[in-house]
């Protein structure tokens, strides 16, 4: 408790552009936190303030007690693993891992680094040049190069974005394990939601410098606040709809001529235009005329337009009748055939499941393009 | 939530503000020493040669010399040493564009072709520096000699007549000046062939398949800031250039430097500033209207 | 074109480099052969006789260890100046930003962009118009050979200084060295090359300049100053003993930089 790190609107700006915009953010001690944004977002703005390499324009960082804000980064209590690592080339890997020990004048630093060496499974490697080791061996060294500190904070940049998607996802339980095993505080910059999910106990969704939403995984992905949380993080199906009723713990919504229900807590605003979400995995799809029972919320007369089978599930295109597209996923239980292209189909799903947002959001806000850089953001 | 802001803007911004003055300050400490190195060797001097192209040419080292705002010094040198001086930029050109002609080549195998060999043979381009430029040059004499393997050759190939000689002819102060500005031209030209994506130069080649349009379309333009900056390396230097002519050549091939050089040795100061004055500004106006013309791409 | 046609220009190319690179090269083993000459009059400069006379005693000719210590003396001094000025310059122009940075840019380009004529004339103008016309020698050498390595020096430091990772030195930060520490731990050893480089560059500027040192160099001879005056009169065979050595001690830096390079990064 007493080493949380808490931003307090905290401002950057680089000539005249806002990176990051008011922001007041509390990371728990011993936690594993995510900053997730696309890049530009002020995500890598935001860390390399905490780690002291800017200087934010207003606001102030404290780490427990202490307040950090203008220490210079050797003063502080704080080690980053760099975007590429930032190894040193002149010196080989047992040097780069003893460097800050050995800045800090700590005598006996030799045992400590074949110590860290043996965590990250390098041992026999402290010889070696960064230069003659790879992609995944330098993440490691990175690693083991600022954890070896105890470091308060450990803030990791992007920290494997330059690694092969088994690579990677092979690093990321890796990091999760020795967050585990260590206790120390990350704070984790990426604009992979996967990996964000993956590692991270809580996620705080970073767009146009401010924080969109935060909390766990589970909370972002199962109630999203904003159409920009609703489609960075995974997929959304975002309905233009009118709230036309309220009862006690229900809602009620027209959807083009259709009534929808639901629950209060999961609806951002109570009156007027909304956009209505659904997951695509929480959609079923029905032949047309089945019956549903136990208050589902449906649509019917949506016509199949396009069906991709992707092995564990079957991706369902569907045009209702205002010919809006939908998504679905359906599991490949075996339970019943797929529908092919041209059938009309019904679509239902619980209200439990629905989420109400405001209408005067962009419904493509953080939609992911296939070509998306990704990077510093 | 503002109210705090301001006052963490208000803790935060002075210890900002200071270490970036402190740190353009240290810019300026940092460039002072060598910044004014320069100041007092290179442009206080080049003022006072200007200074001196304008005293009265009558004065003598003994007597010395009277400002007299003596313009008629350009004139009157103009007169006297217009031909070596357009030989010298004649020659200059010349050499400028045999190095080009040598130098493209040879930076380019280096570049795309040479493969492990490359640090070798960069090497190999920068190795003639250490003999002293002038043994160098006297060892051109010996090889362009009357009774030199090159002249041998030429005449058994009668490309020479018999009686036909290298030394002393403007051949020879033009291989010599070639032969030793030749590096200055290849390493700016390896510099800029070395950047270029060899993928660029294979995709030239799928789509116009003809290796010379490819060189042409694709090649030889993106290693034009390297041809831009060789030409300058050399021309710039070659013009100014007086030993070439005085070990090569004889008086008919003499360039402007060996003017210069001799009226500043017999103490004719006025007259040999008003000289080397000319040359600076003929070089910085030729230099500027070509590097315009190399921007625009109308080059070539 | 065909695959042989295309073979053989691939190939034509590195012949005509290897012709260029031997027009480069020729001269050089004239000044080799000629180390061993016996020339059989003082005046003849063709290779007459095989004699290792002149590497056994190389300081025979009047005046030629005198002009190569000097020039070896003016040579260290204007680079150990020239690299320390120039590589602080450097620094300023990659590391710092300041107004003015383009104008700095183009004053440290212009020396490299003058002839060396106007260079020496405009200094020898300066020292005569400033009463040192009498004193040419050492000193005013010195002051010329810092000039122009100066602008050398600057660009070869400043072309490492750009292609370095500043990450490198932020994370020598963030694991607790401070400035001066960063500097001397990561930075300067990671530039160090560049420095090396300018440092050799410079030196072999100084000793071989002629141009610009014949103009301020007054009484003082430096060794492009002897060979020049016994070019006019009679040339010793000596000077190519120096020429030679200078190109194998140059060689085996070279070579010997690329070898340890080689072994460290295998």
């Amino acid at each position: 408790m007493s080493s949380d790190l808490v931003l307090n609107g905290i401002s950057k700006q680089f000539s005249g552009q806002r990176a990051v915009d008011n922001l007041d953010l509390t990371v728990p001690s011993g936690s594993f936190f995510a900053l997730l944004g696309p890049s530009g977002c002020g995500k890598t703005t935001t860390l390399r303030m905490i780690a002291g390499l800017e200087e934010p324009t207003t606001g102030t960082i404290r780490l427990g007690e202490q307040e950090i804000t203008g220490l210079r980064p050797y003063k502080r209590p704080v080690n980053t693993v760099f975007q590429n690592y930032a190894l040193f080339p002149h010196l080989d890997i047992f040097e780069n891992v003893a460097f800050g020990l050995k800045r800090r004048g700590v005598k006996d630093f030799k045992p400590k680094v074949e110590e860290m060496l043996g965590l990250v499974e390098l041992s026999t490697y402290g010889k070696r040049r960064p230069s003659q080791l790879s992609g995944g061996q330098q993440q490691r060294v990175a690693l083991a190069r600022a954890l070896i500190n105890r470091p308060q904070v450990l803030l990791l940049d992007e920290p494997l974005g330059a690694l092969d998607l088994k690579l990677r996802r092979q690093m990321q339980l890796e990091l999760k394990r020795i967050q585990t095993e260590v206790g120390i505080t990350f704070v984790h910059v990426t604009h992979d939601q996967e990996e964000a999910m993956t590692m991270a106990d809580t996620i705080a969704v970073m767009n146009g410098g401010v924080i969109e939403q935060m909390g766990s995984p589970a909370e972002l992905y199962d109630l999203p606040a904003t159409t920009f949380v609703a489609n960075f993080l995974g997929q959304s199906n975002l309905i233009r709809a009118t709230i036309i009723g309220q009862a006690e713990e229900n809602i009620t919504v027209d959807v083009h001529g259709r009534k929808v229900t639901v629950p209060l807590p999961r609806c951002r605003v109570t009156e007027g235009d909304v956009w209505m979400g659904i997951r695509p995995e929480k959609v079923f799809i029905a032949a047309a005329g089945t019956e549903q029972s136990n208050g589902s919320n449906q649509l019917r007369g949506a016509v199949v337009t396009d069906v991709s089978y992707v092995g564990v599930s079957t991706q369902y295109l569907v045009k209702l009748p205002w010919d809006q597209e939908l998504t679905i996923f359906e599991q490949n239980t075996g339970a019943r055939g797929t529908f092919g292209v041209g059938e009309t189909v019904d679509l239902h799903w619980l209200p439990t499941h629905t989420f109400v947002l405001d209408a005067d959001q962009d419904a493509h806000a953080g939609v992911e393009h296939i070509d998306d850089p990704g990077g510093a953001g | 939530m503002s109210a705090v802001g301001q006052l963490g803007a208000a803790s935060a911004a002075p210890p900002a503000k200071v270490e970036r003055s402190g740190r353009r300050f240290t810019g300026y400490l940092l460039l002072l020493p060598g910044g004014l190195w320069l100041l007092l060797f290179f442009v206080v001097p080049l003022v006072s040669l200007l200074a001196a192209s304008l005293y009265d040419p009558n004065g003598s080292i003994e007597s010395g010399f009277k400002m007299t705002w003596h313009f008629q010094n350009f004139v009157d040198t103009m007169a006297d040493y217009a031909r070596p001086f357009g030989r010298s930029l004649w020659y200059s050109l010349l050499t400028t564009l045999f190095c080009l002609l040598l130098g493209y080549p040879l930076a380019y195998a280096i570049a795309m072709k040479a493969g492990r060999w490359k640090n070798f043979m960069l090497a190999l381009v920068i190795a003639p520096f250490f003999t002293s430029f002038l043994i160098r040059t006297l060892s051109w004499k010996l090889l362009l000699s009357d009774n030199g393997f090159v002249v041998d050759a030429l005449k058994w190939l009668h490309i020479l007549g018999p009686d036909g000689r290298l030394l002393a002819t403007t051949t020879a102060v033009v291989t010599g000046l070639t032969y030793n500005f030749l590096p200055f031209m290849v390493l700016p030209l390896y510099a800029s062939l070395e950047r270029i994506d060899p993928r660029l130069i294979e995709a030239g080649g799928d789509l116009f398949a003809n290796p010379f349009t490819t060189f042409r379309t694709v090649t030889l333009p993106l290693s034009m800031p390297g041809v831009v900056a060789g030409t300058l390396l050399t021309f710039i230097p070659a013009a100014g250039d007086y030993i070439n002519a005085q070990l090569l050549g004889t008086p008919k091939q003499r360039m402007i430097g060996n003017d210069i050089q001799r009226l500043f040795s017999a103490g004719a100061y006025p007259t040999a500033a008003a000289l080397s004055v000319t040359l600076m500004a003929a070089i910085v106006v030729l230099v500027l209207v070509y590097v315009r013309r190399a921007g625009t791409e109308e080059l070539l | 074109m065909t695959r042989a046609g295309r073979w053989i220009r691939q190939r034509l190319i590195l012949v005509v480099a290897l012709l260029v690179l031997l027009y480069l090269f020729a001269p050089i083993f004239v000044v080799m052969l000629m180390s061993f000459n016996e020339p059989k009059s003082k005046l003849s400069y063709t290779f007459d006789g095989f004699t290792w006379a002149n590497w056994q005693h190389p300081c025979r000719p009047y005046g030629l260890c005198d002009a190569v210590s000097t020039s070896l003396r003016i040579g260290l001094l204007a680079t150990v100046i020239a690299t320390a000025l120039g590589t602080l310059m450097a620094f300023a122009m990659v590391r710092h930003r300041f107004r003015g940075r383009a104008g700095a840019n183009l004053f440290i380009f212009l020396p490299m962009a003058s002839p060396e004529i106007v260079l020496g004339s405009s200094l020898l103008a300066l020292f005569v118009s400033s009463g040192f016309g009498g004193k040419l020698g050492f000193w005013t050498v010195l002051i010329a050979h810092v000039m122009f390595c100066l602008s050398f020096v600057v660009v070869t430091v400043k072309a490492r200084l750009t292609g370095m990772d500043s990450r490198l030195e932020q994370a020598a930060m963030d694991l607790y060295a401070n400035e001066w520490q960063t500097f001397w731990r990561v930075t300067f050893p990671l530039v160090f090359p560049g420095i090396l480089a300018a440092a050799l560059l410079s030196f072999s500027l100084s000793f071989d300049d002629f141009i610009i040192t014949n103009l301020n160099a007054g009484t003082t001879v430096t060794f492009p100053m002897f060979v020049w005056g016994s070019a006019q009169r009679d040339i010793p065979p000596q000077i190519n003993v120096v020429g030679t050595a200078m190109f194998l001690l140059a060689l085996v830096l070279v070579l010997g930089g690329e070898l340890a390079r080689r072994r460290r990064t295998r």
